[in-house]
């Protein structure tokens, strides 16, 4: 809302164009997302997107703090979805250093990545359809549903390390933290639980007309764009692609478990939204197996590992990926022999996400923006690092 | 209440003003507690223990006391009388609503024609609001109001003239006296399809979700009464409650008999509240389920769907009104 004092630019001829503000204080930006909308009449006729208002330094924090320090700060590039933020890091650092990391650490790695993705798509539905019905309308009422959801998988994750949010549940070499007694049935009846919910939201808003003509058809992200954007996650699964990283290239041991990758080739918001909603009963699915499967054994290679020196990795770079709820998670790490690593990169799934609205956004109505702003499901923290 | 003499009359106007403003206040918490009850929460609780009874006043006092902020690069006179002009009709519909027989402050023999007159000037105040604001938002759901406004209009002022038809009358107390029998909502037909056609015209004439596109909080952040705060955005918001708690009332009053009913006639203006209420919660219980369409789909309903189906009912309720002789009055 800082337009208020420019003067509206809006003539009598019929040519003019309206510049909307969009951002980066806004209700739907999601965060601190700015798009500079150039409208004709209600019709959006050019995008600019401008990020970069949550940038914190966090590559650069990553050199400047040990392995054994930064997996707890990894969780803050992706906070809706710390555990696998988490999770990409110290796979690179086990990748760089060729650790390895006992089975149960991977069953355990599994069963937050998806509870974690769970939590994270929960809050996806809610903010979406808060973006489309409003904070004071239908919106509000799914996006409370959600959250109360949410809730219960927070506590899940509070039981299991303590913190509700930020985790630091992984450490290179294992996670940190084994399951507590009587977590496991807890997390059984929590998905029991969330597949009832599910169909729950399924029948409020697949029933419901004016959610289907808000959805399909707005936003088409074709095959051909999704692949030359480079988009992922459920964007791209949305527009016919069968990509995911747990299939692509399997880590932490999902080779081991049976479920489905959803893809549907309309390519528009509805098609992501049958996606998400698909992952959600694929990810109890997946819970359930892990925890059926649960080997004993250690929960670390390298337990006790918890001052800050005392993880080194021999020289050398690696890249590892992991399939975060937005997509893609991947972390870049160059490691000069030393107890810190000398460069990181990330790759966020909402960053090349988020590139393809200036090639859908156009020819839409405005409220069609936050509808498909809303479908890509950004997370700033993500975008901006 | 023609008859009576101006004092009298005058006394009548303000208390009914008195009664609406607190009816008013205690709507929105009727709505928030009702929001709360879909939404699993439990609402407004701790101003006035056990439900939030004080909660309207304590929000009408923090109101009043909030900086009134005027943007300076907005139209200082337009922006400033703005709410007056939105309140002013939203709080004149109900100067034709009898409450019982023989009480409201004035039973016009126009009174339908009256109260769908007044409560489309609601629109100016709206546009002046979203033109005096000088922003952008504000500007956008100005366009939209005036769109919506007047592609709504049409349906709605047909769809009331069916029960105006059936009554042959357009005073209200006729109308209500020619429902003594049966409410024209179970008028075979004709009735339930005119209801079902009113809600949804009523929804759009009072910017309710799933057709509140001139506030559309989520895109155009608060629409036309962004830039509002302090008394003038209480007055606005004033204005939009008493808009709906009116439509409320007169959907009662067309459809449901006003305080026609089997009981005794003391019971008669409360039967009729509570009618009013059920319309408002219905509309309410819409409102918190569904989500915002889009500004050309609500056009295309309206110009496509309600004014088409409007038109061929108020022509088969005319067929009907013919073939059954007499209209009533």
């Amino acid at each position: 809302m800082n337009t208020q004092t420019q003067v509206v630019e809006l003539g009598y001829g019929g040519n003019e164009r309206l510049m909307l503000n969009m951002g980066p204080q806004h209700p739907s930006s999601h965060g601190v997302f700015r798009m500079i909308l150039t409208l004709a009449g209600e019709t959006v006729v050019a995008v600019d997107a401008v990020i970069g208002y949550l940038h914190r330094c966090h590559e650069k924090l990553g050199e400047t703090l040990t392995y054994a320090q930064y997996p707890s700060i990894a969780s803050k590039t992706d906070y809706v979805a710390a555990m696998t933020a988490e999770l990409a890091y110290v796979s690179a650092v086990e990748r760089v250093g060729k650790i390895e990391v006992p089975k149960r650490a991977q069953y355990l790695r599994v069963i937050a990545a998806e509870l974690q993705r769970i939590a994270s798509h929960c809050l996806w539905l809610g903010t979406w359809c808060l973006d489309m019905g409003g904070a004071i309308g239908g919106g509000s009422t799914v996006f409370l549903y959600c959250m109360r959801e949410r809730e219960m998988i927070l506590d899940r994750f509070e039981e299991l390390t303590g913190a509700r949010l930020l985790y630091g549940f992984h450490q290179v070499g294992g996670t940190r933290y084994d399951v507590p007694a009587g977590w496991d049935t807890k997390v059984r009846a929590t998905g029991d639980f969330m597949e009832k919910r599910i169909d729950e939201y399924e029948a409020m808003l697949e029933g419901n007309a004016f959610f289907l003509v808000r959805t399909q058809g707005v936003g088409v992200i074709s095959r051909e764009l999704a692949q030359e954007v480079g988009v992922v996650g459920p964007l791209i699964r949305g527009s016919g692609v069968n990509y995911d990283v747990r299939r692509a290239e399997p880590y932490s041991s999902y080779r081991d478990f049976d479920f489905r990758v959803p893809v549907e080739t309309a390519g528009d918001c509805y098609a992501r939204y049958r996606v998400r909603m698909v992952e959600f009963r694929e990810s109890i699915r997946i819970i359930r197996q892990a925890l059926d499967g649960l080997p004993d054994g250690p929960i670390s290679s390298r337990p006790g590992v918890k001052s800050v020196g005392q993880v080194r990795v021999p020289k050398g770079e690696g890249y590892a990926r992991v399939e975060g709820p937005r997509g893609e998670v991947g972390c870049y790490l160059v490691s000069d022999g030393g107890p810190k690593p000398y460069r990181l990169k990330w790759r966020g799934a909402s960053f090349t996400n988020l590139a393809v609205l200036p090639h859908i956004i156009p020819g839409h109505k405005v409220a069609d923006v936050v509808a498909i702003m809303g479908s890509v499901d950004p997370v700033f923290g993500e975008v901006d690092r | 209440m023609t008859s009576s003499p101006v004092v009298w009359q005058a006394i009548e106007a303000f208390v009914v003003l008195n009664a609406l403003l607190v009816l008013v206040a205690y709507v929105t918490l009727l709505e928030r507690k009702f929001a709360a009850r879909m939404q699993s929460r439990i609402g407004p609780y701790y101003v006035g223990r056990p439900h939030g009874w004080l909660q309207p006043i304590a929000d009408a006092l923090k109101l009043m006391l909030k900086e009134d902020v005027v943007p300076t690069a907005s139209d200082r006179g337009v922006y400033n009388l703005a709410p007056i002009v939105f309140l002013v009709p939203c709080l004149l519909i109900f100067a034709t609503i009898p409450f019982a027989p023989e009480l409201g402050v004035a039973d016009l023999n126009i009174g339908v024609l009256f109260f769908l007159a007044v409560s489309s000037l609601e629109i100016v105040g709206l546009f002046m609001g979203g033109w005096g604001s000088n922003n952008k938002y504000a500007l956008l759901s100005a366009m939209r109001a005036v769109n919506q406004i007047i592609s709504y209009g049409l349906p709605f002022i047909f769809v009331a003239l069916v029960p105006v038809l059936l009554a042959g009358s357009l005073q209200m107390s006729a109308i209500v006296a020619a429902q003594q029998g049966l409410w024209f909502v179970a008028y075979p037909g004709l009735g339930q399809l005119a209801f079902v056609l009113f809600l949804v015209a009523a929804l759009a004439a009072e910017n309710r979700v799933p057709f509140d596109i001139l506030e559309a909080e989520s895109e155009l952040v608060a629409g036309f009464r962004v830039e509002y705060s302090g008394m003038k955005f209480a007055l606005i918001q004033l204005g939009e409650y008493a808009h709906m708690l009116g439509t409320s009332f007169l959907g009662a009053l067309l459809f449901l008999g006003g305080w026609s009913g089997p009981w005794p006639a003391w019971f008669g203006p409360i039967a009729f509240l509570l009618k009013a209420v059920g319309i408002f919660l219905l509309v309410t219980w819409v409102r918190w389920s569904f989500v915002r369409i889009r500004v050309d789909q609500i056009l295309a309903i309206s110009w496509k769907l309600l004014l088409p189906a409007s038109l061929v009912l108020l022509l088969a309720t005319g067929f009907v009104v013919a073939l059954r002789g007499a209209g009533g009055a």
